[in-house]
């Protein structure tokens, strides 16, 4: 069943066209990642799902419902989470007082429960919950992000390049709680990944990205196999970033 | 000593007014980076709205002084933030994320607006009233010299205080507190977390307006005259105060508030009263030189 549809969606940034027709869907407890290079406009994409900037034409339709000009806030509370381009984490609170915003769409009786479950994710969170944001390192902040955004239980958590400046190791930890979060907690997952090998393993299916426009689809090992996709993205990410396992 | 004491306590009740109106521009810095230049008005209002309470109040037959006090302080606390909401939904709202230099233009535009307003519609001849509250301690005394403590002065401490206590926990405590903070922080990553941004900065200019409102109807009583005129100085007073006191900062606005009161006092006291305000002034160029961020104020942590 279809979670999220997006048909024909077009963005500008400024004056800059970002996204120029972009059909994507994402079903029930899937995990659908987009790849894409630099500038290809896969942040834009998870940003007009949450309505900023707004999509200038097309539909976007979350679980039966237009979602296209809604504010932001709305967006959020109908059930979608994003963790966000740069994590965003916020520098001057403490972890808890992070996790805590978060929350702050969802009923406080909750609260307990899902602190534990996010710190069961995370457990390094839980030592460090007192110490300010802006003091973590690269990983920590990155899975701050990810935990703040499933404080608020949703349905939909769109993830931007998790991956993004951490080291190998990090990175396959990030990549199996990710899993875990989808498959434990049943949230649907899309994930935006220059990573292009790792997410394409992990995704049921994924979406090639450039220059605003969506090139291939197709299931997670389909994309792996494809010859075009080997050069483009797989070859010289493993090539020049060394990250090939 | 009982000259020092005597000024002393005429500078804590200044101080009050300047921190309580200088809360309003440091939340609004805070939450969305503008210096709203039409904040002084705001407090000349809250006193227009507190005498013409009083007047109706008057007119109507309440004459307990009490009484009369607390319906004056609702009514400016309720009626005076309409504007202040207003003030953000006409002029500032639209200017959103254009250059700050145009909501700066803007706010004191508005500034100019609300006193031709107020002008207008109340005239230009200062309002006198009667002393609501008389009477009060004599603390010390020093050959002919005594030291005065008036009930007013004590009512204007208690209030101040009791509100910057209230106003620190709904920061500290309440969703909207957070929401606030979160703002302050970054406002796109707030909205993501599902809060009405708009909403929030509405409620931040509807709280800093209910601290000017009370601030005027304190200058109000304490002073006993009031014109079109005097959002101006003190709007300036203010925002110096909370420069001073590090922008942004709640603590810091209502330190600075006290610490200008305090030195213009101090200097009218001991020195030329004529240069109080230079004296103050003097302060902030000081503080600006050698601590931008203020007493308080905590520099940018790199964002990362």
């Amino acid at each position: 069943m279809t979670m999220l549809s997006i048909t024909g969606v077009h963005a500008f940034y400024g004056h800059i066209e970002a996204l120029r027709g972009v059909d994507v869907e994402v079903k029930h407890g899937e995990i659908v990642t987009l790849i894409g290079a630099n500038g290809a406009g896969k942040s834009t994409l998870l940003m007009t799902i949450c309505g900023n900037p707004r999509a200038a034409k097309g539909r976007i339709v979350f679980d039966g419902e237009d979602i296209s000009a809604k504010p932001t806030h709305e967006i959020i509370r109908s059930g979608i989470a994003q963790a966000p381009e740069g994590r965003r984490i916020f520098p001057h609170m403490t972890v808890m007082e992070n996790l805590l915003m978060g929350a702050i769409t969802s009923e406080p009786r909750y609260l307990d429960e899902d602190l534990e479950k996010v710190f069961a994710l995370f457990p390094i969170l839980k030592e460090r919950r007192e110490q300010r944001g802006g003091t973590l390192s690269g990983g920590e902040q990155q899975m701050l992000a990810i935990a703040r955004a499933l404080m608020s239980r949703p349905r939909l958590l769109l993830l931007d390049e998790p991956s993004l400046g951490l080291a190998p190791m990090l990175v396959k930890q990030i990549f199996s709680v990710i899993k875990a979060i989808n498959a434990e907690q049943n949230v649907t997952v899309f994930l935006v990944e220059q990573n292009a090998y790792h997410a394409l393993r992990l995704a049921h299916r994924g979406y090639v990205m450039a220059n605003g426009r969506i090139l291939m689809s197709g299931t997670g090992k389909e994309l792996l196999a494809n010859e075009e996709i080997r050069s483009a993205y797989l070859e010289g990410a493993r090539d020049t970033k060394g990250r090939r396992s | 000593m009982a000259y020092f004491t005597q000024q002393l306590i005429n500078g804590l009740t200044l101080g009050s007014i300047y921190g309580l109106i200088a809360i309003g521009y440091t939340l609004v810095y805070g939450i969305i980076g503008m210096i709203n230049f039409a904040h002084g008005e705001i407090f000349m209002i809250g006193a227009f709205i507190s005498i013409i309470a009083f007047l109706v109040l008057g007119i109507l037959g309440v004459t307990w002084i009490p009484l009369a006090l607390l319906i004056v302080l609702i009514a400016t606390m309720i009626l005076t933030p309409v504007y202040g909401w207003a003030l953000e939904r006409v002029a500032y709202r639209p200017l959103r994320g254009s250059p700050r230099l145009a909501a700066l233009i803007t706010a004191i535009g508005m500034s100019i607006f609300l006193q031709n307003y107020v002008q207008l519609v109340q005239g230009a001849r200062i309002k006198p009233m009667q002393p609501v509250i008389s009477g009060g301690f004599e603390i010390m005394r020093e050959g002919s010299f005594t030291v005065a403590l008036s009930y007013l002065q004590i009512l204007i401490f208690v209030v101040t205080v009791v509100l910057m206590v209230v106003f620190t926990l709904v920061i500290a405590r309440t969703e909207l507190g957070r929401a606030q903070r979160a703002c302050e922080q970054d406002l796109g990553m707030a909205a993501l977390l599902g809060i009405d941004v708009d909403r929030t900065i509405s409620l931040t200019f509807v709280m800093g307006a209910a601290l000017a409102s009370v601030a005027g109807l304190i200058f109000l009583i304490n002073y006993g005259v009031i014109d079109f005129y005097i959002g101006f100085l003190a709007g300036i007073k203010a925002f110096t105060a909370a420069v001073l006191g590090g922008i942004g900062s709640l603590p810091g606005a209502m330190l600075g508030g006290l610490l200008i009161g305090l030195i213009e006092s101090f200097w009218s006291a001991y020195f030329t009263v004529e240069y109080k305000d230079v004296a103050a002034y003097s302060v902030l160029v000081l503080v600006l030189i050698f601590r931008p961020t203020g007493l308080l104020g905590k520099p940018d942590i790199e964002k990362v």
